[in-house]
């Protein structure tokens, strides 16, 4: 059973992966005119660089990507290449390379998602859980309705409302950046202080949106787990409100909701990469915005790739530990 | 009784609004929307209600001409994406076998792809960006959530005794579905058509919050992505960002309320 499962959820990620890369291969050779040549001079024109310079790096270019080869040997280079790692160059800011560029953002990209990601479950997940318990205050549906409002806005745009308060209005968040301007990362107490400092609307604006997800989830889970018959039964046997609401209906009520994670998981990544252009967060979102603001276009293959294969693993992974923490869901997957 | 006021809140909201982007251009002068009509970054006045922006662009027309091309992109992504949907969902529910084995890892891998990587891809490749070619884009990525809900239906009704007895009595493949399982699956249909509408909307915002939208057309995402471009938030230029963020908020409490009002009337349907 497990095995049909794993097998069928790998060939669904080995099949994600193909298809991402085989796009990002054949988009660029698809669309009319030379891509390399018009990159090139489109980025020559934005920056006003001198046109004489066109041929030589288009004939660099052209033999580096054996783009006179047929089209098939080409596609195999490009998943040689990619199995080296090897993304290429940057065109705008040569000669780094994009997996440098990707190396850079990730860690706080990796970071912001990570943190507001798990505040924003735990938040979202206990406030709709009480917003179900019949024995909790009323006083909690007012949170829950303003954190319900908020989860159908995408994250930037409360990123700007937030960013306009509170770093513009009232200065008392920086309105950008990863860190304080013209300091660079180290390991002392100013670093941990300058990010916490900088990522704090980010991580705010997620956090916001997304919390009221978690609840709307987790509020129909409880609704459905109280109606079943182990929680008449504790109550038969006299335990205690509070121990009845962890144990039997919180804790039977969660597993779905870490299942939810997988399909959601697109979404957040998609949400943030926009909250870092709005707070020119360094993180990969922004590097892909810059890429594209440059016509950088090995940048922003590069991260597109990268970010459909990383998600295709995640996703993996997390469909590979569901059925180990709740049995149910091989089979019901499969249905 | 709650549930409906969801969606009679809901379905007033986006009729509000689509009133506004039907009437809203009969009344306002498009040349005050166009590239320098007016003097820029002037605050809200009598002579400006929402001020100008950067460019020399009355907000007031910028906004009423921006509405109905953001509807529009969404309400054509929406229907695109339901049709492909609806009609992949009848055919893996009723047809089954390897059909539906297609049609269902496709929509499975579609789902695990992050849509916004791919649209960035196709969004930087395409030369010239038009709010037909936007909703194009948006809907190729967003019909795995109809076809799922409508296989999933599907499934359901057509084990469904009426369904059997027409089956019995000779009904040919296509009128079955037609006559005897589309009928049923209305309410479901409408409910991801709402979802889709929210779906690609989002996708389009983001997309053009990129830069990736159509460049010379009038869109709330454009106006935010142009605001954003010339730092209207850290200039203080409220007026320029913060009236098209209300209302695409606007636009996704409509949808998400009438979303929840749909979703419980459909659920009391299966409950009954």
């Amino acid at each position: 059973m497990y095995f049909d499962y794993v097998l069928r959820r790998f060939l669904v990620m080995l099949l994600v992966i193909f298809l991402a890369v085989t796009i990002n291969f054949a988009l660029p050779r698809m669309m009319p005119g030379d891509p390399i040549e018009s990159q090139l001079s489109q980025l020559l024109a934005q920056g006003g660089g001198s046109v004489g310079d066109v041929g030589a790096m288009v004939a660099a270019y052209r033999e580096k990507f054996g783009l006179d080869q047929p089209v098939l040997h080409q596609y195999f280079n490009y998943w040689g290449a990619l199995f080296r790692l090897d993304l290429g160059f940057s065109l705008a800011s040569y000669p780094e390379r994009v997996g440098a560029a990707i190396l850079a953002g990730l860690p706080w990209t990796l970071g912001l998602l990570g943190f507001a990601t798990l505040v924003s479950f735990t938040v979202g997940t206990l406030l709709g859980g009480l917003i179900a318990w019949p024995k909790a205050s009323r006083l909690w549906r007012g949170p829950g309705a303003v954190v319900l409002l908020l989860s159908s806005v995408p994250y930037f745009l409360i990123g700007m409302v937030l960013l306009y308060f509170f770093a513009v209005v009232w200065r008392i968040f920086p309105a950008g950046g990863g860190l304080p301007y013209g300091t660079s990362p180290s390991f002392d107490w100013a670093t941990v202080k300058g990010i916490l400092w900088h990522g704090t609307l980010p991580a705010a604006s997620i956090i916001l949106a997304e919390t009221g997800a978690w609840a709307v989830g987790m509020r129909g889970m409880l609704v459905s787990t109280l109606g079943e018959d182990h929680i008449a039964l504790a109550e038969a046997k006299g335990l205690k409100d509070k121990r009845i609401f962890r144990r039997y209906g919180m804790r039977s009520a969660m597993l779905p909701q870490l299942t939810k994670l997988a399909l959601t998981l697109g979404h957040i990544v998609s949400g943030a990469i926009l909250v870092e252009v709005i707070f020119s967060y360094p993180g990969i979102g922004f590097r892909l915005y810059q890429a594209i603001q440059a016509k950088d276009y090995f940048v922003v293959q590069g991260i597109v790739v990268f970010l459909s294969i990383s998600l295709a693993l995640a996703t993996f992974i997390l469909d590979l530990i569901y059925p180990l923490i709740d049995p149910r869901i091989s089979a019901r997957r499969r249905g | 009784m709650r549930m409906n006021a969801f969606l009679g809140w809901g379905l007033g909201i986006l009729v509000l609004l689509i009133l506004t982007a039907i009437i809203g251009p009969m009344v306002a002068d498009p040349k005050m929307a166009e590239v320098g009509a007016v003097i820029p970054r002037q605050k809200p006045s009598t002579e400006f209600l929402l001020g100008t922006d950067g460019q020399g662009r009355d907000m007031i027309a910028v906004l009423i001409y921006a509405l109905p091309q953001t509807l529009k992109i969404g309400l054509l992504a929406g229907l695109i994406s339901l049709g492909v949907g609806t009609v992949l969902g009848l055919v893996s529910g009723f047809v089954g076998g390897w059909v539906d084995a297609v049609i269902r890892t496709i929509s499975d891998v579609m789902m695990t792809i992050p849509g916004i990587a791919i649209m960035v891809l196709v969004a930087a490749n395409v030369r010239v960006m038009t709010v037909e070619i936007m909703a194009v884009i948006v809907a190729a990525l967003s019909w795995m959530i109809a076809t799922r809900t409508i296989r999933a239906q599907t499934l359901s009704v057509r084990e469904r005794g009426y369904v059997q007895i027409a089956r019995l009595n000779g009904q040919s493949g296509l009128k079955l579905v037609f006559v005897e399982v589309l009928p049923n699956l209305l309410t479901f249909i409408a409910a991801s058509f709402v979802m889709t509408v929210s779906q690609a909307m989002l996708a389009t915002i983001g997309l053009e919050a990129l830069g990736l939208g159509p460049q010379d057309d009038l869109t709330l995402g454009m106006t935010i992505y142009w605001a954003q471009f010339y730092a209207a938030i850290v200039r203080g230029m409220w007026w320029w960002w913060m009236p098209p963020v209300f209302i695409i908020s606007l636009i996704f409490v409509g949808l998400m309320l009438t979303s929840i009002g749909l979703d419980s009337t459909v659920n009391k349907r299966l409950a009954r």
